[in-house]
């Protein structure tokens, strides 16, 4: 199963090194892994996106929390949470096609930040599925560059 | 007043009680070196970094405290890697000064640098570059302090050679602040009264015990608790000395080289109760059968090693003293006389035993030698192979901090420098080295460090010409192609020895042993004792990996063999 697991960090030489190397050492598995300063600029947020069983998903919270620099440990899944990536895609524009992209990313409610001769970019901001669905679109097109932030999420209400 | 980095360093590893420091010098440690000169810490000067390394682990594990080291950049810090990595598989507490390059040099491929806090990530606690002369007091109070608690384990501080010259006059903390570091010692009272209440409705229950016995120092609290639930208690190889192995409860050590006792008990308990211990895969062989009937309690200060090979029914993340203690007034004394009975049939029908006849004298006549010799009461070292396990089965741990061996990564090596910070650090004891032909020829040129220190250090190498234990795979599971694992040009250790100022003897025949074992404990200096064994003997029983004890193989079970 897909997990969300963010953990605050302290903001200091060789932590993510120390998390990243975790991940390989250990043999765990993730779709993404993201960190970014937090409202105090001592700490660090880190998100990862990991897939597994219960099993390997209890080994990650407890090696994330066995990393001295790590303060906490929160596994998202079971709480309610908001999640969001951030995608950048160049997009090719056949003749004739350029209302039709227009159309899509406006349902998507994504932007167009560039616009060049044969091509566009798009900015889309959301979770995976919404982001997936509308690079599946695109593909009919012909995508010529993409970079993904990879997640970063939030719990929900007060804590 | 304005102390120089190497000053602050120094004086800070006085103020911590450090006694000895391992090492050697090199360029990036001059300014240190030069500080040590005058300061009361003893320096051991080793021959080899791995030396100074392993001498330092062994010196924490037998007294219990932080074991620190010393050495210069690049080589330096790059020859102490599998002393640090042996630290951190065993969980012992090691703080590891490496010189670095000057600030301004980092990354650059200057001269004798490499990326320490890079290449020892994955084999520490925690690491530090230090990068100003500020950081550098609370890095040394958080490096003792995170090797010394929790789960132990080395610490390295990779600490450049320009801020050791430099200087500062900022207050010393005491204190460390570590938000994310915070080891759980007291186990949660609901999961105690759960493993209180498993264990007290078990009929066939099993202790199965770890080096965190030995890291507590709670072997009194297992003792009593073993004794007041008629607990049979079997230890891995970093769990032996925690439980008296002369008790009527004891089954020895468990796993591939363990006693088949210990291995049947677990196969057929209802319940065990793991304090302290991992489950290698060299304990539970095949992973799906071992302990099969079982409900599992775990207590152990490292929640990460709870359910990681094995689901475990009730956790009890804490301090094992502090968990035993709860636990104990919960326990209901029971007899539990049948299960005891079992037990007692399998200790009958498969007994540890080797056959004594020959005029070579038996490696497990040796070791039983060696513990009359001593009464049971010195500090046992290893190195890795058949003559690890041969003392693991045929020297009875009684006490705590006896056997110190390379556990965890299994490093050929290990014992001789360990013995040195053993002996350092028990300096009335009797501290023997059980060696291999093989692994001593790893550290051999500690030779000199114990010559110079006069350290009255016993070697007694089970010399098989042979890496037995790789040779004894080989010989089971490689239809005995012998494939680089004969050693024909082995040195004559006897001489060896000698030419580097200790007494060398050697023994061919069974009945010069108790003798020569005599000699050599009565000489105040180092000695070296070569015993020629048969070079085909094998270590038994054994469960081969991924089996089970259905698959062992005993003595005389396998063709050829005995
Ligand atoms: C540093 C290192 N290299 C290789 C090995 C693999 N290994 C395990 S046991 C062994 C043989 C050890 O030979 P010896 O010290 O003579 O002991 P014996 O088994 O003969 O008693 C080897 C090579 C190891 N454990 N450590
Ligand atoms: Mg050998």
């Amino acid at each position: 199963m897909r997990h969300v697991i963010t953990a605050l960090v302290e903001n200091k030489v060789g932590v993510l090194a120390r998390i990243v190397g975790l991940f390989t050492s250990r043999g765990f598995n993730i779709d993404s892994l993201t960190v970014g300063e937090t409202e105090n600029p001592e700490l660090s947020r880190l998100t990862v996106v990991v897939k597994g069983d219960d099993a390997t998903i209890e080994q990650v919270r407890k090696q994330l929390g066995k990393v001295i620099d790590v303060i906490k440990v929160i596994d998202l899944t079971d709480t309610p949470y908001v999640e969001r990536d951030l995608l950048l895609v160049k997009v090719n524009v056949p003749p004739g096609k350029r209302g039709e992209i227009l159309e899509i990313v406006d349902v998507f409610r994504g932007k167009i930040i560039d616009v060049g001769q044969k091509d566009l970019i798009i900015e889309l901001s959301g979770t995976e599925d919404k982001l997936e669905a509308m690079i599946k679109l695109l593909h009919t097109y012909g995508i010529k560059e993409m970079a993904r932030t990879g997640q970063i999420a939030m719990a929900r209400g007060s804590k | 007043m304005a102390k120089t980095g190497a000053q602050i360093l120094v004086d800070m590893l006085i103020k911590k009680g450090v006694e000895y420091v391992f090492g050697i010098p090199g360029g990036a440690v001059l300014p240190l070196f030069d500080t040590l000169y005058d300061s009361p810490i003893k320096f051991i000067l080793t021959r080899h970094e791995q030396g100074a390394g392993h001498a330092a682990d062994g010196y924490a594990r037998a007294t219990g405290k932080v074991g620190v080291c010393l050495v210069t950049s690049g080589p330096g810090a790059t020859n102490l890697t599998t002393a640090i990595a042996t630290a951190f598989m065993d969980s012992t507490p090691l703080v590891a000064i490496t010189g670095q390059v000057k600030r301004r040099f980092i990354g650059s491929d200057a001269f004798q640098e490499a990326d320490i806090t890079g290449i020892t990530r994955p084999i520490t606690k925690h690491n530090y570059l230090i990068k100003d002369i500020r950081d550098l007091p609370g890095a040394v109070n958080e490096a003792f302090h995170i090797a010394s608690t929790g789960r132990c384990g080395p610490v390295v501080i990779d600490l450049p050679v320009d801020i050791t010259t430099e200087t500062w006059d900022g207050a010393i903390p005491e204190e460390v602040n570590l938000p994310g570091y915070k080891p759980r010692y007291q186990g949660n009272p609901r999961q105690i009264r759960l493993a209180a209440e498993a264990i007290n409705h078990s009929k066939r229950p099993v202790v199965y015990t770890g080096g965190g016995i030995i890291h507590s120092g709670c072997h009194k609290e297992l003792l009593e608790m073993a004794e007041r639930g008629n607990f049979p208690v079997t230890t891995t190889l970093m769990g032996l000395g925690g439980f008296p192995e002369d008790h009527e409860l004891s089954l020895g050590m468990l796993g591939m080289h363990g006693t088949l006792y210990a291995n049947h008990a677990v196969t057929e308990c209802d319940l065990l109760i793991a304090i302290g211990a991992r489950f290698d895969d060299r304990i539970t062989g095949k992973l799906d059968e071992f302990a099969p009937h079982a409900k599992i309690i775990h207590i152990d200060i490292d929640p990460a090693s709870i359910s990681k090979n094995i689901k475990v029914d009730v956790p009890v993340v804490g301090d094992a003293k502090n968990t035993l203690a709860e636990l104990l007034p919960l326990i209901q004394p029971a007899e539990r006389r049948e299960w005891l009975e079992k037990i007692k049939e399998w200790k009958e029908k498969y007994p540890l035993s080797y056959d004594n006849s020959g005029v070579l004298p038996k490696p497990q006549y040796i070791i039983e030698q060696i513990w009359e010799v001593t009464k049971g009461d010195a500090v046992i070292t290893t190195e890795v192979g058949q003559h690890q396990m041969w003392t693991a089965q045929y020297y009875t741990f009684t006490r705590p901090r006896t056997l110190i061996s390379s556990g965890g990564l299994g490093t050929m090596g290990f014992g001789f420098p360990a013995a040195i910070g053993a002996q350092l650090g028990c300096p009335d004891k009797t501290v023997i080295d059980i060696a291999g032909d093989g692994s001593f020829q790893m550290n051999i040129q500690e030779l000199a460090t114990v010559v110079h220190h006069k350290l009255p250090v016993k070697v007694a190498i089970m010399n098989n010409g042979y890496l037995g234990m790789v040779r004894q795979w080989q010989e089971l599971f490689y239809k005995k192609r012998y494939s680089q694992t004969h050693l024909e040009d082995n040195p004559d250790f006897v001489k060896v020895a000698e030419a580097y100022g200790a007494k060398g003897f050697r023994v061919e025949r069974k009945e010069e042993v108790r003798p020569v074992l005599e000699k050599a404990m009565a000489i105040k200096g180092p000695v070296v004792i070569d015993f020629r064994i048969g070079e085909e003997e094998n270590v038994f029983p054994m469960i081969p990996a991924g089996k089970t004890v259905k698959d062992a193989i005993r003595e005389g079970t396998f063709g050829g063999m005995a």
